[in-house]
């Protein structure tokens, strides 16, 4: 492909493009955090040394049987629900048959005909078509992870470490509703974002708890049939996903607008080289031979089971979102950011709460705090909300002093990093360190009379109309406090005696 | 009293008695097998020291006065049984070295209860087969006639018991697989509702229709065999979880056998009579039916309409099953490895190319055919649904009769040779059992007469689901008032 064709925006090309409409599906899978392996009792736990997890089931010993991890329903269960979702009564799983060295029954086992939940959705802020742009969720069906081949250090040959066999994994399918990759990334971090609030799967694109397929296509707008489309693989980060479908759009679109065809195939997504290639073999001729899994009988679920988790399910992002906007008078972004983790908002809340409890219940001021101050040391250190260096109270009270007048926001700041660094009462730390704001008229006035008769020229110059004068002003009394000064009275008493 | 022919019922007597001890019981069987094995080829393996360290166990046992009816109990294994640390073979060059880490649920339940394995029993290759002769070990022999086959799957086992060289013996059954044989050697076999006995462990053929069960001398030792067998069991899914019934109490009750029969509506299924049916196999059975009447069971003709599609069911079910659970066999993690693979899909396609034999292979291929995209609805789908009307059937049937009274095949035992050349010929030696496995019912074999070249044949009864103390009543009744399960292959 030619560097003209990725990069030149304008012109002809740029109308040709603009006549393309891109369809894009994606396929999610998601390890589910049960403690132990879908079909048999080894741990799930992640990292340990090659081949120390497993047992003759993970490695499909014969004459071994599976038995379904109840856990792993239920997951799935709360997922489907969670989307909006069929939870099927009857869902069954299947083999799908392939050789590969790391699928040790020559079968992977997961759903096929009956999965476990139909005719989902779940709803997005779209960059391009506006707020709540309803994306369809097809299904989502258990299955289960394959083990690892390795090719390092052995020459000619490869190893394989089953640890990751029988790991439960949900693959959720969604409809081909997205239409840009800005859409891509807001669909899975929300669809991450509901995962990591029902604690079924900890969202971890880079170490593959998380990953995600997508299946790319254009067509001009208007035409009611699809493209050709191509899957792309290897995307291990939200970002990777964007830019593999963007890079992937232009090509296909070139490709057409060249007079070619797009063959469907699967492409491999290489982040260094900022492109994709065919993979390599006959991915798409596989014939799996799926039939139903004779080891495990259908599963059956009772109305009333589904019925409970329903009643046990936590709030979910959007209603969160939707309560924060209402109960915090937040604004639908700033609800948006405090909801995008479960974590996130428990703290915001915490700290609304303690604020509130000081008598001063500001919590447009508190979301500030979380999403501004606080979210930037965060980003800084690369830390989650769940390493903080604050405690909810703390930053609850800090924000009750700021309202209640006793901090400025300077002096709040420089109160926060301390507490930042050492810990502490922000109130404390405020009246050890004299940081008190002086909210008193009289310590004022004094100051304002010093520096009235100190600049005597500027005086005259508001005086004769300078206006602008004025800040200065402020400025060298909030000096001779050294910050302390409630600024909103200096700002009034200076004033009043400017008139005078 | 002659050990050899000695049922586990006498055996457990004669060891609560003390007057044979466990110990020497077991050598006892332990030479026979070292005198008669190398010309019947029954084992595969005999693991005579660990035979001889459980029966030493057991002996403490019983002079502690504990134990059960099958304490110190010498058995044969088929060799398919996960046995840990026993080498475990399913008679196929793929796993002639291979010894599990683990334990199968019927054998762990069958040691726990004070049970000695003798040793591992030969059968055909993953038991696929009605003959013995896909055995990667070579046939084994009918002890009624040399040059015959002892039926198979579980020949090993059957011939094992026939030949006396243990009291009772382990098979399993996916079409008839101890039913068959048991008919061909004149002895007793049982093949339980599918579920009623734990299949872990249990080298699997066909899931669906796989099922474990005792082959013994005597219905009253198959219903103590299948005491400590039965029952649910959390390593498998598929297992029934309800109460087993006592079958042993069922069968000590002080009934004799018009008590047992009387009133029992017997269903003779019309379609079982056919040209393929021989005529000494036709006459035992006409001989049984009367007996059964005598006794004073109704005997009725009842309808199997679908009884025509029970082979070509099995044979896309059973194959497709096995297609995928032979898949595991690629020569990475256990089992046969080709020499020097060139790579990945050459060691794949050598190891099982070299390691599996010709049947093996055959049902591979026609299962990964009958599950090919484009083939699946036609085939496989069909099957299911014809397996479903094939169920229908017998259960129309038991709402008319309590049993049904079968031939257990259509012919005795076959030579060495004979139907190797034309596999669907060898398919239709269990016509009579395969439909049984397809419906999940469970089915007794027992003896019902010799014909004229002194081989044994065999009746079939079929009971409802889970209904295997009705069978057990029905044999038992009928080995009360008969004397052919006490003819012996043996001098
Ligand atoms: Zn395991």
């Amino acid at each position: 492909m030619s560097q003209k064709g990725l990069s030149t925006q304008s012109g002809a090309e740029g109308s040709a493009r603009a006549r393309y409409e891109t369809v894009i599906g994606l396929e999610v899978h998601a390890q589910m955090l049960t403690r132990s392996k879908i079909f048999c009792g080894c741990s799930t736990r992640f990292g340990a040394e090659a081949n120390t997890q497993i047992c003759p089931i993970c490695a499909a010993f014969p004459g071994v049987l599976p038995v379904l991890n109840r856990e792993a329903v239920q997951m799935a269960i709360k997922t489907g629900l969670a989307i909006d979702g069929q939870v099927r009564l009857l869902s069954e799983f299947a083999r799908k048959n392939y050789f590969y060295p790391d699928l040790p029954a020559g079968y992977q086992i997961s759903q096929y005909e009956l999965p476990i939940v139909e005719q989902g959705a779940l709803w997005i802020d779209s960059p391009e078509r506006g707020e709540g742009v309803r994306i369809g969720i097809t299904r989502i069906h258990m299955e289960v992870d394959a083990g690892k081949s390795l090719h390092e250090g052995i020459y000619g040959a490869s190893w394989v470490d089953l640890n990751r066999t029988g790991t439960p994994l949900m693959e959720i399918v969604s409809e081909p509703d997205l239409r840009s990759s800005g859409e891509a990334g807001e669909y899975l971090k929300k669809l991450r974002a509901i995962v990591r609030y029902l604690g079924v799967c900890d969202g971890n694109m880079e170490e593959g708890s998380f990953r995600c397929d997508a299946n790319v296509s254009v067509r001009l707008h208007g035409d009611s049939v699809f493209g050709t489309r191509c899957e792309l693989k290897n995307l291990n980060s939200i970002r990777n996903v964007m830019r593999a479908i963007d890079y992937e759009v232009e090509r296909q679109i070139e490709l057409l607008e060249e007079g070619g065809k797009v063959v469907q195939e699967t492409r491999l997504w290489n982040a260094d080289l900022n492109s994709s290639r065919p993979m390599r073999g006959k991915e798409d001729a596989h014939d799996y031979r799926y039939f139903p899994e004779p080891d495990l009988p259908p599963l059956r679920l009772t109305a009333e089971r589904v019925a409970a988790l329903r009643e046990a399910m936590p709030e979910l992002p959007d209603a969160k979102a939707a309560r924060f906007g209402q109960q915090y008078q937040l604004s639908r972004y700033d609800a948006g950011v405090l909801t995008s983790s479960r974590e996130l908002a428990d703290y915001f809340e915490a700290v609304a709460a303690h604020a509130a409890s000081l008598g001063h219940g500001n919590a447009k001021m508190a979301a500030n705090w979380v999403t501004g101050e606080l979210a930037a040391r965060l980003n800084r250190d690369g830390v989650e909300i769940g390493q903080s260096p604050l405690q909810p109270w703390q930053l609850g009270k800090l924000v009750a002093l700021i309202q209640q007048g006793t901090l400025s926001g300077k002096l709040a700041k420089e109160v926060f990093e301390i507490m930042c660094q050492e810990g502490g009462d922000p109130q404390q730390i405020a009246e050890q360190r004299g940081m008190r704001q002086v909210s008193d008229e009289g310590a004022i006035d004094v100051a304002i009379a010093r520096v009235l008769a100190s600049y005597p020229d500027d005086v005259a110059q508001y005086r004769a109309g300078k206006g602008k004068v004025m800040g200065f002003l402020v400025g060298q009394v909030m000096k001779a406090t050294q910050g302390k000064a409630n600024p909103a009275l200096v700002n009034q008493r200076l004033l009043a005696k400017l008139a005078e | 009293m002659d050990l050899a022919s000695i049922t586990l019922k006498q055996a457990a007597d004669l060891l609560r008695q003390r007057t044979v001890s466990a110990v020497e019981l077991t050598q006892f069987f332990l030479d026979r097998i070292v005198t008669h094995n190398p010309e019947l080829n029954a084992f595969i393996t005999v693991d005579a020291e660990g035979a001889l360290t459980a029966a030493r166990q057991a002996d403490a046992r019983l002079a502690a006065g504990q134990g059960g009816p099958l304490t110190g109990i010498p058995l044969a294994v088929k060799d398919l049984f996960c046995t840990k640390g026993v080498r475990t073979t399913c008679a196929s060059r793929m796993l002639a070295n291979f010894t599990p880490p683990y334990e199968s649920t019927v054998t762990r339940r069958l040691q726990e209860a004070g049970m000695v394995m003798l040793g591992k029993t030969n059968m055909d290759e993953f038991a696929m087969g009605s003959s013995n002769e896909t055995s990667y070990f070579g046939p084994v022999r009918n002890p009624w006639d040399r040059s015959r086959t002892p039926g198979g799957s579980s020949g090993g086992s059957a011939a094992a018991v026939a030949a006396g060289l243990c009291v009772a013996a382990l098979g399993t059954d996916t079409g008839g697989s101890i039913r068959q044989p048991a008919s061909m050697t004149g002895i007793t076999g049982l093949k339980p509702t599918y579920g009623r006995v734990s299949r872990f462990g249990m080298i699997a053929f066909a899931s669906s229709l796989d099922q474990a069960g005792p082959m013994t001398r005597t219905v009253e030792d198959a219903a103590l065999l299948l005491q400590a067998m039965a029952g649910h069991d959390p390593l498998d899914a598929t297992s029934i979880d309800q109460p087993v019934e006592d079958y042993g109490s069922l069968l000590a009750q002080d009934k004799g056998p018009q008590e047992r029969m009387r009133g029992l509506r017997i269903g003779i299924p019309q379609e079982y009579y056919t040209d393929g049916m021989a005529a000494a196999v036709r006459k035992s059975l006409e001989e049984a039916i009367r007996v059964f009447q005598d006794l004073g069971a109704v005997c009725q003709p009842v309808a199997l309409p679908c009884t025509d599609y029970a082979i070509p069911t099995y044979y896309i079910i059973a194959p497709a099953e096995a297609s995928s659970n032979l898949a595991r066999y690629d020569g990475i993690r256990f089992g046969y490895r080709c020499e020097q693979p060139a790579d990945l899909a050459d060691m794949f396609a050598r190891s099982r190319s070299e390691g599996f034999g010709a049947e093996v292979k055959r049902r591979i291929m026609l299962g990964t055919y009958v599950l090919s995209s484009g083939y699946y609805d036609a085939f496989y789908r069909k099957a299911q649904k014809v397996r479903r009307l094939i169920a229908d059937d017998f259960q129309a049937a038991f709402t008319q009769v309590d049993l049904l009274l079968t031939p257990t095949a259509p012919e005795t035992a076959f030579r060495i040779g004979e139907k190797n050349a034309d596999p669907v010929k060898m398919y239709l030696s269990d016509i009579f059992t395969i439909n049984v496995n397809l419906a999940g019912l469970p089915a007794l074999s027992v003896p019902c007469g010799w014909d004229a070249q002194n081989l044994p044949i065999g009746l079939q009864l079929i009971g409802r689901p889970l209904q295997e103390g009705t069978l057990l009543s029905a044999g038992h009744a009928f080995q009360q008032v008969t004397a052919w399960h006490t003819r012996r292959a043996y001098e």
